[in-house]
């Protein structure tokens, strides 16, 4: 084992190769059936944005190491859960302020519509449904990895970053005006 | 209120500027289900008894953006667009993929129902039950991709002012048109996403004729309740289970056809249709795969076959041109059908039309009848302000695509159209320039041609379908057969995709309809109920048609002439239509379909189906 001598953890990671993706939005069909048990992209947890045609992505909390959002939230509602690394929010204490939202480097939670309670991702307690669909599709976008072979620091990036990212790839010179 | 529905329709009048949330009978919803059909049932109860009278580019067109119950549940979304057609006079189911519908049921509205004309350029924004007519000033003239980042823009900037501190706003989804639908071009297409569209019926030129150039919407809620999601889940699984078996279609959607239905099918449309087989190579959708595809996998939501491909010319003279596979129906009409066998020039030709806001299949049609004139010397260089119209060079015919979109000398003339460009150029040489129009109805017919007998077409198919050269609605003999256009009526009404749903069983819709509504529907109590009706009423539209034209059954429910003609070269050398066979079919159709001698659907069938309000706006056909 050398110099890892940590001990052995189910911490996990959805890894993510967002070129990957099609556009399906079969995560946040998945997600929103999970949790909600209706059809509901405004409520899922993963949210798929496309602010260029075809460069959709999936946005979602990517467990930085940090975690801003839970220092930042004034009412201590935010957690993160030991065994799957996941933030878990706690409904009873969210104010709904959206202050871990500003936290968030990459603006990634949100209010829900109806509860106007915040979302987080929460890894499904360690068997995430989005990722799930994703390999069942063959996508190979969403993928679930141990989180111990991503010991870099994670971070996230907001959605019109990333999109810019996406449409420089596909289209070239021509990317800037597409935004 | 139906379970699966959201429950209400928005009705704007753009005269008014008036917005106003509808219901219809439950009793209408059961019968007609959604979609084309209950566009069809809504709009005849108001404008049947004038139909004649109802210019399609007039304010008192209805437009209708609709959904269905399976919209949203049923993997692959799609919004049907239709009206009074500009094209054929009657109506056309026609629709286009996206999540459109989604958000629209999301924001709890089954469907949006436009009437009048906006003074002045404008759009219409949804956020739930907050409507607003916008100013669209500056984004009119805009091209396709211009638009779709402008409305972006502004719509994400408005949600986050309006709504603020609920995190960051995704882009809601929106239809739009191009220039062409903005100066009333017949072969103008309603677009979503920059390469989707609602291309048969030209309710491009009937949003440009109303001022209305987008539409955006943003839901928030869930999709519609419904009678039983457990079982739902189960049967979107099924859904998806079969579409990844299909690893062919998903790894090449429809790309294989630019190659495959000329040199194997030998029914693409090239040169005009002066022929229907080639065997370049070079149009192999491997060659597009390596020189031009920069996403493999394409899908609209919930959708499990990602049948689109996107394509980016990186390098050479037309860097930057962007579209999707091109499908193969702009494969081939904006390929072969033009002499072009490359895909970077159908590529930038794709990318172009979908820009200027066309039909592929219209505009490539309508640009392939000019050729063939040129190539006839029927119309000359002057007559096209200079522009040499030589088959295959893609340059000359993205210069006279942009004059058909600003209606700029001749392109003014064939900005209605293959059909009515043949009858006013017609006058105009005092030549008969029918034969050159590959039409149904008005309707340039899509690049299934049936001399072959090899594509899945038949020898009635685009003759006898109420949307004329539609390929997605052909029919066939028996009514009740798997051929007939009571299915595809079917589908346009649920709303759903049929790429999604090759491998189900007979019963799956129906039962998926079950799980939705918890109604029982059978395949016999749609072509005895919903079908057949959708069916009459549309045939009604059609024969009244007006006010520019008007079909005559005799005439017109027949192949264009030019299927009449052997195929020249290919493996079905020799091969045509057979004008008797035809004749006999057809009539066979009037028949089974319940339509007299004349083709005009019989008083006593409309009266056993409680359509007597067809039966008598008929009557001024029937004296």
């Amino acid at each position: 084992m050398g110099w890892r001598q940590e001990e052995k953890n189910n911490k996990i990671w959805i890894s993510r190769e967002l070129s990957k993706c099609s556009g399906c939005r079969k995560c946040e069909i998945a997600c929103s059936l999970q949790k909600e048990n209706k059809i509901w992209p405004e409520a899922s947890r993963v949210r798929v944005f496309m602010l260029v045609p075809g460069t959709e992505f999936p946005h979602l909390c990517t467990q930085c190491e940090d975690y801003p959002c839970v220092a930042a939230c004034p009412v201590k509602a935010l957690s993160v859960n030991e065994g799957t690394s996941a933030v878990v929010v706690n409904a009873g204490t969210c104010t709904g302020c959206g202050i871990c939202i500003e936290a968030c480097p990459g603006k990634v939670p949100h209010i829900h519509p109806r509860t106007k309670k915040i979302l987080i991702c929460d890894l499904c307690s360690g068997d995430p449904k989005c990722a799930k669909v994703c390999q069942e599709g063959g996508w190979n976008c969403l993928k679930v990895v141990a989180r111990e072979d991503h010991e870099f620091k994670l971070f996230s990036r907001t959605p019109e970053e990333t999109a810019k990212e996406l449409a420089a790839k596909m289209y070239g010179d021509k990317a800037e005006e597409l935004q | 209120m139906m379970l699966g529905y959201a429950g209400k329709f928005l009705e704007v009048d753009l005269s008014k500027s008036s917005c106003n949330d509808v219901t219809f009978p439950d009793e209408w919803l059961r019968d007609y289900i959604g979609g084309r059909a209950l566009a069809a049932k809504i709009m005849s109860e108001r404008l049947l008894r004038k139909w004649e009278k109802v210019d399609p580019l007039g304010p008192e067109n209805i437009l209708f953006f609709m959904s269905g119950p399976f919209t949203g549940y049923f993997p692959g979304g799609r919004t049907c667009v239709t009206g009074k057609s500009p094209q054929s006079n009657g109506m056309v189911g026609s629709t286009v993929g996206g999540e459109f519908p989604v958000e629209l049921r999301c924001a709890g509205y089954d469907g949006i129902i436009v009437s009048g004309r906006a003074e002045k350029p404008v759009y219409l924004f949804i956020k739930d039950n907050d409507v607003e007519i916008r100013d669209a000033e500056r984004i009119w003239g805009k091209d396709g991709k211009q638009t779709e980042a402008l409305l972006n823009r502004e719509c994400r900037k408005l949600l986050s002012e309006r709504y603020p501190r609920v995190g960051v706003w995704k882009e809601p989804a929106k239809l739009y048109i191009g220039p062409a639908g903005e100066n009333r071009v017949r072969p103008a297409a309603v677009i979503a996403k920059w390469t989707h569209a609602a291309g048969y019926g030209g309710y491009g030129a009937v949003m440009g004729s109303k001022n209305l150039k987008g539409v955006a919407v943003k839901g928030t809620g869930p999709l519609p309740e419904v009678a039983d999601i457990e079982k739902l889940k189960q049967m979107i699984d099924e859904v998806c289970k079969g579409c990844y078996g299909n690893t062919l279609w998903r790894r090449w959607g429809t790309g294989g056809g630019g190659y495959s239905f000329g040199a194997e099918t030998s029914s693409e449309p090239v040169r005009n249709w002066q022929e229907e087989w080639h065997d370049e190579r070079s149009y192999g959708v491997d060659q597009f795969e390596n020189r031009v595809w920069v996403k493999p996998a394409w899908s609209d939501f919930g959708c499990p076959t990602n049948c689109l491909k996107i394509s980016c010319v990186h390098a050479g003279k037309y860097k930057g041109a962007i579209s999707d596979n091109p499908d193969y129906e702009l494969q081939a009409f904006l390929g072969p059908n033009l002499g072009v066998f490359t895909p970077e020039e159908n590529v930038y030709l794709s990318s172009l039309i979908e820009d200027l806001g066309f039909c592929g299949i219209q505009g490539g049609s309508t640009l392939g009848f000019a050729a063939e004139l040129y190539q006839r010397g029927i119309i000359t260089k002057e007559d096209l302000g200079g522009l040499e119209l030589k088959w295959g060079d893609a340059e000359a015919f993205a210069a006279l695509a942009k004059k058909i979109a600003c209606r700029e000398g001749m392109g003014d003339v064939l900005a209605e159209g293959a059909h009515r460009a043949a009858i006013r150029l017609g006058e105009l040489k005092g030549v008969n320039l029918m034969p050159y129009a590959v039409t149904g109805k008005g309707i340039s017919i899509g690049a299934h041609g049936i001399r072959s007998g090899r594509d899945f077409s038949r020898e009635i198919g685009y003759a006898c379908s109420v949307q004329g050269g539609d390929h997605s609605s052909m029919t066939d003999l028996p009514i009740d057969g798997w051929g007939s256009e009571i299915w595809q009526i079917f589908n346009d009404s649920a709303v759903m995709c049929i790429f999604t749903s090759f491998n189900l069983s007979p019963t799956f819709r129906y039962e998926f309809y079950y799980a939705l509504t918890g109604q029982t529907l059978s395949r016999k109590g749609w072509l005895n109920g919903g079908g057949i009706k959708t069916l009459q009423i549309q045939r009604a539209m059609l024969l009244l048609g007006g006010p520019d034209l008007r079909w005559n059954p005799m005439v017109d429910d027949d192949n264009p002439a030019r299927f009449y003609e052997p195929l020249p070269t290919g493996p079905c050398k020799g091969q045509s239509a057979d004008k008797t066979s035809v004749r006999e079919k057809v009539r066979q159709y009037y028949d089974e379909a319940g339509w007299d001698q004349n083709g005009v659907p019989a008083s006593e069938e409309l009266r056993k189906l409680g359509l007597e309000y067809v039966d008598e706006s008929l009557k001024r056909l029937r004296s």
